[in-house]
């Protein structure tokens, strides 16, 4: 049985030291090819008509104009007459012409004539009395869930409980299977009380998404020594990739499609664009060498790149590109779901949580959406929660960064700082009282005086408001958060040439994480080599498929089948060696880049003079990491990761302007293959933490039901002025090591909002419980306090 | 971006008849930093582009007895780093090493910052200067108005004015040089803005074929100026609220003083309640409070800007104590 643990720590060569990322010269001198920078020969330009209203029928579309402009190729209806559009810059028609002017031209002569409806684009409290049961699930309703990425046990439970209001046909089961819904929400469907008057009641806006309870909450809370009461929240926010979504696709004959996409999914893509162009998803090869941010939102090919295929076929397989406008990116390319609740929590004088109660809701847009985790991390005995899922045309959701926990971890943490304020408690104290409470209580009470000392959290602390100086007021904030992180299923091909050259191709891509250094060094590791001696083939459906890279599965997944991959290989050259050396394999290893004789290292080939022993073909393995933890023997990922943030900011009073001042980040995530990899994954989690604490929100007219900020100047994000010191500690070492590697993309991403929210409240002596913590908002709490001590 | 014509005149007299006498037909461009991006959001849709980059008569800074004298085209990357005005208009340098940000600095010009168009988002959003639905309803007053006017605000204009080193200029006493068909004509600065009352007008009094050729600056003697702007980014954000303050002291006492304020109003926003409330007063904190609640009295906020009348005040306070604090 060929030895594929994760090596101790005596035999690591490079894994869990600091490897600089191995794309850093071709990113930093500009090489670095996206997709946004293809260009293919013959190439044709596309552009979307879109919505300019939030919710409207289309009426008709006459393309006669647009078909008649000199150098306009292709146009091709999305959705056609009698479609409802859902949201403002939903795809209507796309149009591909000889450059971007002219379809540019072409796109605004095409006429399309809405009939307008009613739209919500508002997220405030549901009035009161206004949510309904979830009625018998549409069609429609079922397509959002899917969308929304509602887990599918919980989507199997409605179906179940509330049936549907349509019989679904043998046809709308096999397009079902087609576009990947699960099996157990199919069969659900299919078994399910059929409903049909349903089918053309009007929905309200407003759904009971949940309701839940744990204990005996009133009598906790009557035998509670202290609770707080407070309203917290998070807005929608958007994702804004910095290279938006898009992509170019060209038929290379009448039946192969090579597409160049912006993806987080480049194994999962022609799976998805094979249905909608009827071709076989074997047909269809998918391409990116980097890509330019995802954080959830680049999973799927979505219309924009189906329609780019379908306007190449009708321009003879002529390369289409259509990559979004700034505007669209941030209008209908993602968005992350607001949360909002009214939350009691109760604790004894201790400081040992009891009781919770939340009312809570939000938006997904059309879907409206599920209640976050709450509250967050913390299991209290005695709980009752409601939320309301408010359906909207704002624009659908996506995953982001971490979904739905940055809102649970707002949401909770405030609600337990407050508390603990009430309780006159050190959060600190308070927090480290109650960690019985989470899953995680060793890693978190490793991790809670790590991140204390690098804040200097005890000389900082103090009660709330009580450091203000004119009209600086200082203060510091904690949370914690937890994540899965578990490898994704994963396939490697690894060759060793009697060159000594060794290659690597996976279907996977690197999002910007490491993954390619990431890759690199577990390979390296094993052969005694550097990073950069490994040749990468990756983001290609040419090779091995690796899953897409979300909920923090890269890493496991990639390093899993990389290290099977690479130990097989390994340990085919070692059995091609050993006679040369006169040892049996087992007595090598392979170090500083050789191969030589674990008891006499005096004994040993360089690693070209190994390899030239191959012979003529070079040695090939392949290496699978399953999604299933039961069929990997041995597993060498896991799940489950803790982490513990700490802010520290400085408010002007006056003007109710957050400085973040410093930001302490611990965090645990398994084995770490590469610390510096792991901190910038961190570095730039709290850069982005930053900037949805102070800065980011959708904002939509009430009256056009447009989005006001698709730009980025009333969008804001960090800039380098915005960001302080920031302080990132990995945890590593026994306890962590031996767990295996766990995916790093979400976690630390999670309490930044509420460790700032938490820092702000203590330093302005009241809480601002909805971020971002803009002027308004903090002038707005400051004012009230002024007026209650009035 | 729509198709245009392009030309490009060498005299400011060629440029003024290439260009339309109506608004709409023909654009000015200079850095473009503004304009180009307007253009490709199809909020302009000029027919031509005159290019007025290659009249060297409006570049540079120079210097005479009316003062200092900017040519319109002087990037504010050159205005930031000339020594003259760095020397002798500290404030003024430092309200446009405020702007933007580098990449814009270094192409952006004196001339297109004062005539820069709104940064309203339903301007933007192609919904008009003045935005109204098709019913009527007023777009800024019924909707997220959290960065629009909160003084002279009676509509239906109710952007403001976007520009951060205008409030600066008009402290400093500076006029606006233009020219035109009809000839060259002189505007003290704050007279050059106006706040439009139909979808005719326009912001600036300026003729469709009229030309900014220069700014000047008179002497700064005895003035003691500060720039004060309040932004939630630290750095390339449009501000929430700016002010300008020159005192002329007389000993102890403010002999005179000028206070405006920038991006609280359709214009630029001299206060002169808040110059008489510092008259013959020391100029110190509570002075300071009160000229700054006087600038704001009459402030109307709409529905979710009220805090930036907080804001623009403690602009105005912090300004004052600069301008008082600080050199000429």
């Amino acid at each position: 049985m060929p030895d594929y643990q994760w090596p101790d720590p005596a035999h690591r060569t490079l894994i869990g030291k600091r490897t600089p990322r191995v794309d850093s010269p071709e990113k930093v001198s500009g090489q670095a090819r996206y997709t946004y920078d293809v260009k293919r020969p013959g190439m044709l330009y596309g552009k979307m008509v879109r919505s300019p209203y939030a919710h409207c029928k289309i009426v008709s579309i006459d393309t006669s104009a647009a078909e008649k402009m000199p150098g306009v190729k292709a146009i091709e209806i999305v959705q056609k007459p009698g479609a409802t559009i859902p949201w403002a810059g939903d795809e209507v028609v796309g149009v591909a012409a000889i450059d971007e002017a002219t379809a540019e031209d072409a796109a605004r002569a095409i006429q399309v004539k809405y009939q307008k409806l009613p739209h919500l684009v508002s997220d405030a409290e549901p009035p009161a009395g206004a949510a309904e049961n979830q009625g018998p699930l549409s069609l429609d309703d079922l397509g959002d869930m899917l969308q929304n990425q509602v887990p599918e046990r919980q989507i199997v439970a409605l179906i179940q409980e509330y049936g549907i209001s349509f019989k679904p046909t043998e046809e709308d089961i096999k397009e079902a299977k087609d576009e990947g819904v699960p099996d157990s929400v199919i069969e659900a469907a299919r078994n399910a009380t059929v409903h049909p008057e349903a089918a053309n009641k009007t929905k309200s806006n407003y759904i009971k998404a949940a309701t839940q309870s744990q204990g005996d909450v009133d009598k906790a809370f009557a035998e509670a020594d202290a609770a707080s009461e407070g309203f917290y929240g998070a807005p929608v926010i958007v994702h804004c990739c910095m290279e938006a979504h898009g992509s170019t696709s060209e038929w290379t004959d009448p039946d192969h499609l090579f597409v160049h996409m912006s993806t987080q999914n480049v194994s999962g893509i022609a799976g998805q664009m094979a249905e909608p162009l009827k071709l076989p998803a074997a047909n269809i090869r998918v391409h990116q060498d980097h890509v330019g941010g995802g954080f959830g939102s680049k999973f799927s090919p979505d219309r924009w790149g189906i329609v780019t295929a379908q306007l190449s076929k009708k321009a003879d397989g002529k390369p289409v590109r259509m990559m979004l406008e700034r505007d669209s990116e941030l209008e209908v390319a993602g968005a992350r779901p607001s949360a909002y609740a009214r939350v009691k929590v109760g604790a004894k004088k201790d400081g040992t949580l009891v009781a919770w109660q939340s009312h809570s809701w939000g938006t997904g847009g059309p879907g409206g959406g599920g209640m976050p985790p709450i509250p967050y991390c913390f299991s209290i005995p005695n709980q009752h929660k409601e939320h309301t899922a408010i359906r909207n045309n704002i624009g659908p959701a996506r995953a982001w960064r971490a979904p739905n926990h940055p809102q649970a971890c707002v949401l909770t943490m405030s609600a337990l700082d407050d508390l603990a304020a009430k309780l006159n408690m050190d959060p600190y104290e308070f927090f480290l009282k109650n960690l019985e409470l989470t899953r995680l209580s060793k890693i978190y009470r490793d991790e809670f005086p790590i991140a204390a000392e690098m804040m200097g959290w005890k000389e900082k602390w103090h009660p709330r408001g009580q450091n203000i100086s004119g009209n600086i007021a200082r203060g510091v904030g904690l949370s914690l958060h937890t994540w899965g992180g578990r490898g994704h299923a994963s396939d490697c091909d690894l060759s060793i040439h009697p060159d000594g050259s060794v290659d690597i191709k996976m279907g996977t891509q690197d999002i910007g994480t490491g993954t390619r250094t990431c890759i690199a060094v577990v390979a390296a590791d094993a052969l005694g080599l550097q990073a950069t001696d490994i040749k990468l083939y990756i983001g290609d459906t040419l090779y091995p498929p690796s899953g897409g890279s979300g909920g923090s599965t890269t890493p496991g997944g990639v390093s899993s089948s990389t290290r099977r991959a690479v130990v097989d290989a390994r340990d085919a050259l070692f059995a091609k060696v050993a006679p040369a050396l006169n040892v049996q394999p087992d007595d090598l290893e392979a170090r500083d880049g050789s191969v030589r004789v674990k008891s006499d290292p005096s004994r040993s080939l360089s690693w070209k003079e190994a390899c030239s022993k191959i012979g003529a073909t070079p040695i090939t393995s392949h290496g699978h990491n399953d999604q299933a933890a039961a069929k990997n023997k041995p597993d060498l990922t896991n799940s489950g990761v803790g982490g513990v943030q700490m802010a520290e900011v400085a408010v002007d009073t006056e003007t109710g302007i957050v400085k973040v001042t410093k930001m302490v980040a611990v965090q645990d995530c398994g084995l770490v293959i590469d610390p510096k990899m792991a901190e910038s994954s961190v570095l730039g989690a709290l850069v982005m933490g930053i900037s949805y604490s102070l800065f980011e929100e959708k904002i939509m007219d009430p009256t056009t039901g447009r989005m006001l900020n698709a730009d980025m100047e009333f969008y804001r994000l960090a800039g380098l002025n915005d960001i302080p010191e920031l302080k990132v500690h990995m945890m590593t070492g026994p306890g962590y090591d031996e767990r295996g590697v766990i995916g790093l993309g979400e976690p630390p991403v999670i309490s930044s909002g509420a460790a700032i929210s938490n820092a702000v409240a203590n330093a302005i002596g009241v809480r601002v419980g909805v971020i971002p913590l803009t002027p308004a908002k903090v002038l707005a709490a400051l004012n009230q306090t002024q007026k209650a001590g009035a | 971006m729509r198709a245009f014509d392009y030309v490009s005149p060498t005299s400011t007299r060629q440029a003024a008849n290439l260009l339309s006498s109506t608004w709409g037909n023909t654009e000015i461009l200079a850095g473009g930093t503004d304009l180009l991006a307007l253009m490709k959001e199809d909020v302009v849709t000029p027919k031509r582009l005159v290019n007025i980059k290659e009249i060297a008569d409006l570049r540079g800074v120079k210097s005479d007895s009316s003062g200092l004298r900017i040519g319109s085209l002087t990037t504010l990357a050159e205005v930031a780093e000339d020594a003259g005005v760095r020397e002798k208009y500290p404030a003024f340098a430092e309200a446009v090493r405020e702007a933007a940000s580098p990449q814009i600095r270094n192409m952006a010009t004196v001339g297109g910052n004062l005539c820069q168009r709104p940064r309203c988002w339903y301007f933007r959003n192609g919904l008009g200067l003045l935005p109204k639905d098709e019913s009527g309803k007023e777009l800024v007053e019924e909707g997220d108005n959290r960065y629009h006017a909160i003084l002279g605000n009676d509509g239906p204009a109710r952007f403001v004015s976007p520009s951060t080193i205008v409030p600066v200029l008009i402290a400093y006493g500076a006029k606006v040089r233009l020219e035109g068909p009809k000839g060259k004509r002189e505007l003290p600065l704050e007279k050059f803005y106006v706040i439009p009352k139909t979808d005719r007008d326009r912001e600036h009094d300026l003729l469709p074929n009229e030309i900014v050729t220069e700014v000047v600056i008179p002497a700064a003697n005895g003035w003691k100026v500060a720039h004060y702007e309040i932004r939630q980014k630290a750095a390339f954000d449009w501000p929430l609220a700016v002010a300008a303050v020159a005192l002329k002291m007389d000993g102890s006492s403010v002999q005179a003083a000028r206070v405006v304020l920038g991006h609280v109003a359709p214009t630029p926003w001299p206060s002169p309640q808040a110059e008489a409330a510092l008259k013959g007063q020391p100029a110190n904190e509570d002075s300071a409070k009160k000229a700054a609640d006087a600038a704001l009295a009459n402030a109307k906020p709409l529905s979710q800007n009220a805090y930036k009348v907080q804001l623009a005040r403690v602009a105005v306070k912090r300004a004052i104590l600069k301008a008082a604090g600080g050199a000429a």
